[in-house]
């Protein structure tokens, strides 16, 4: 095996190990798993059907109805949340001195962000499947066809990985768990800075001005236009959240930096 | 012994409020998380107030009564993570062998959290007042909403001292946390009953007493002076205080029997 096959096996096998970890961690703890199981289910049953009755507000025409609307901010928010509760997870690994011995042992650290964005995926992975289901059977009408709605999951994969990347560049340059709400509230706002509760055309006034500006908002759009099988801003988006994924592992990498300057 | 009773009363709940007081992390956050969430919400769900029938034309107006009742749940949280402290710590312990009684210790224990609720329904009225939200019940209206606030408060903390008095761990109490949220969420926070085409949504928000302490707060901003709102927020106010009271000191009962 030529020293760069070895190097690439060694990656490998730090970023599964990581990802089993982290996932296994994520999905065996009760209270790990229930909040990020629990929060997307409660937004979507509270949007969805607490505020259906925005359908007829004059000028929303979304045709897939208020369910398909809400099931595309509710799917995002939980591929962003996906990312954020892991880096909860990495500011817990520093926290316990995990971290410090898997330095030690990884060739590449690199491969430990790479792990725990697996990990990241597989959490959301759960999630999304799950909230996909209920949305079904509860009615929800769509539009677009297979094509399109792998173009949302993707375009909610890349969220999740741009969520990831964020926190972790925050858990690692901080190493404490008390670093969550700065890896949470950024991420919230964004996401409640956009056309959560009806289209953009309708937002007056201050929000119109930041949605517009605000990428999360080109996310949306996509997502629901892809669900009502009437593409908009699908380039857009997808390069939006590109550029987001491919910001946040510049941050996320330079987190790693610093940690190894620090010592773990 | 009765004489004792306020003096115990007294240190405890100087004690709670220092306590909680002191702590940023416990009074930072039920101030901005709902005024900030009430805000957005308030922007994005503007176009709300063209539905036929909604009860006013400003949408920050309607969602102010909510952090009123969302800043308690944060008491629940507050008052229940300190009790698990104590309990753990074993402060309980060396309580339970002085002659302290029961419903002083948890009185005094809840005042850390009805004082901040009493300073976070302060901040609410005068970020409404800032935003431009008229009070329709007038200053009158505002003693009686920081009065609901508190009750809602001193509540909601008796609920989480009985969460910690059960549990005995501050971790299992943050665990509750989307719980009470769910409450809060499966209400009329963000439209008036009557206006909910889902007829699931509305029966559960219905059923749902967080829904009728929103509604009571909401009437004091933007209706007036409606009985029948208040009564029913102030009833159910007092019942949950009474009834979180009553498991409270069941729970400390059973506690200090197996300490």
């Amino acid at each position: 095996m030529s020293a760069r096959a070895s190097s690439f096996a060694a990656s490998r096998s730090v970023a599964l190990g990581v990802a089993w970890r982290t996932a296994h961690n994520a999905l065996t703890t009760p209270n790990i798993l229930i909040p990020s199981l629990v929060f997307p289910f409660l937004f979507f049953t509270a949007f969805a059907g607490g505020l259906s009755q925005l359908e007829r507000v004059p000028g929303f025409d979304f045709p897939a109805g208020y369910t398909a609307f809400q099931f595309v901010f509710v799917l995002l928010q939980s591929a962003a949340f996906g990312g954020v509760f892991t880096g909860f997870g990495i500011a817990r690994d520093f926290e316990s001195g995990f971290t410090r011995r898997l330095m030690l042992a990884a060739p590449h650290r690199s491969a430990i962000v790479v792990g725990y964005g697996l990990a990241a995926l597989a959490r959301w992975g759960l999630t999304g499947a799950l909230l996909t289901v209920v949305a079904f059977s509860v009615g929800m009408e769509v539009g677009g066809g297979g094509i399109d709605l792998a173009g949302l999951y993707l375009l909610a994969a890349l969220v999740n990985c741009a969520a990831l990347l964020w926190s972790a560049g925050v858990a690692m340059r901080l190493r404490t768990l008390q670093a969550g709400p700065i890896m949470q509230i950024p991420v919230f706002l964004a996401l409640f800075l956009a056309p959560v509760y009806v289209p953009l055309d309708l937002l007056r006034g201050w929000i119109h001005a930041v949605a517009q500006a605000n990428p999360v908002t080109y996310f949306l759009e996509a997502g629901r236009g892809l669900v009502a099988g009437q593409p908009a801003y699908v380039g857009v988006a997808f390069a939006a959240a590109a550029g987001l994924a491919a910001l946040s592992a510049l941050w996320g990498l330079s987190g790693m930096r610093r940690a190894e300057a620090a010592g773990g | 012994m009765t004489a004792i009773a306020p003096s115990q009363l007294g240190h405890l709940a100087r004690r709670s409020v220092l306590r909680t007081l002191r702590q940023p992390a416990y009074v930072v956050p039920p101030l901005v998380f709902p005024t900030l969430l009430a805000t957005v919400n308030a922007a994005g769900l503007r176009p709300s107030t063209l539905l036929a029938g909604f009860p006013t034309p400003s949408f920050l107006a309607f969602a102010m009564a909510v952090p009123f009742i969302q800043g308690a749940l944060f008491a629940t949280m507050n008052a229940g993570t300190d009790l698990a402290r104590d309990i753990a710590n074993g402060f309980l312990n060396r309580l339970a062998l002085t002659p302290m009684r029961g419903g002083m210790l948890l009185a005094g224990h809840v005042a850390g959290v009805v004082a901040l609720g009493l300073i976070q329904a302060l901040f609410y009225l005068g970020f409404a007042l800032v935003a431009g939200v008229h009070l329709e019940a007038g200053p009158a209206g505002a003693l009686v909403l920081l009065l609901l606030a508190v009750l809602v408060a001193a509540g909601f903390g008796m609920v989480g001292a009985f969460m910690a008095l059960r549990t005995g761990s501050g971790e299992a109490i943050q665990a509750l946390f989307p719980v009470l949220f769910v409450f809060l969420f499966i209400s009329s926070m963000n439209a008036p009953r009557h206006l909910m085409e889902s007829g699931w949504f509305r029966a559960l928000a219905t059923i749902n007493p967080v829904s009728y302490l929103i509604e009571g707060a909401r009437s004091l901003i933007i209706a007036g002076w409606d009985s029948q709102a208040l009564a029913l927020a102030f009833a159910v106010s007092a019942a949950l205080l009474v009834a979180a009271t009553a498991a409270a000191s069941w729970a400390l009962r059973a506690r200090m029997g197996r300490t």
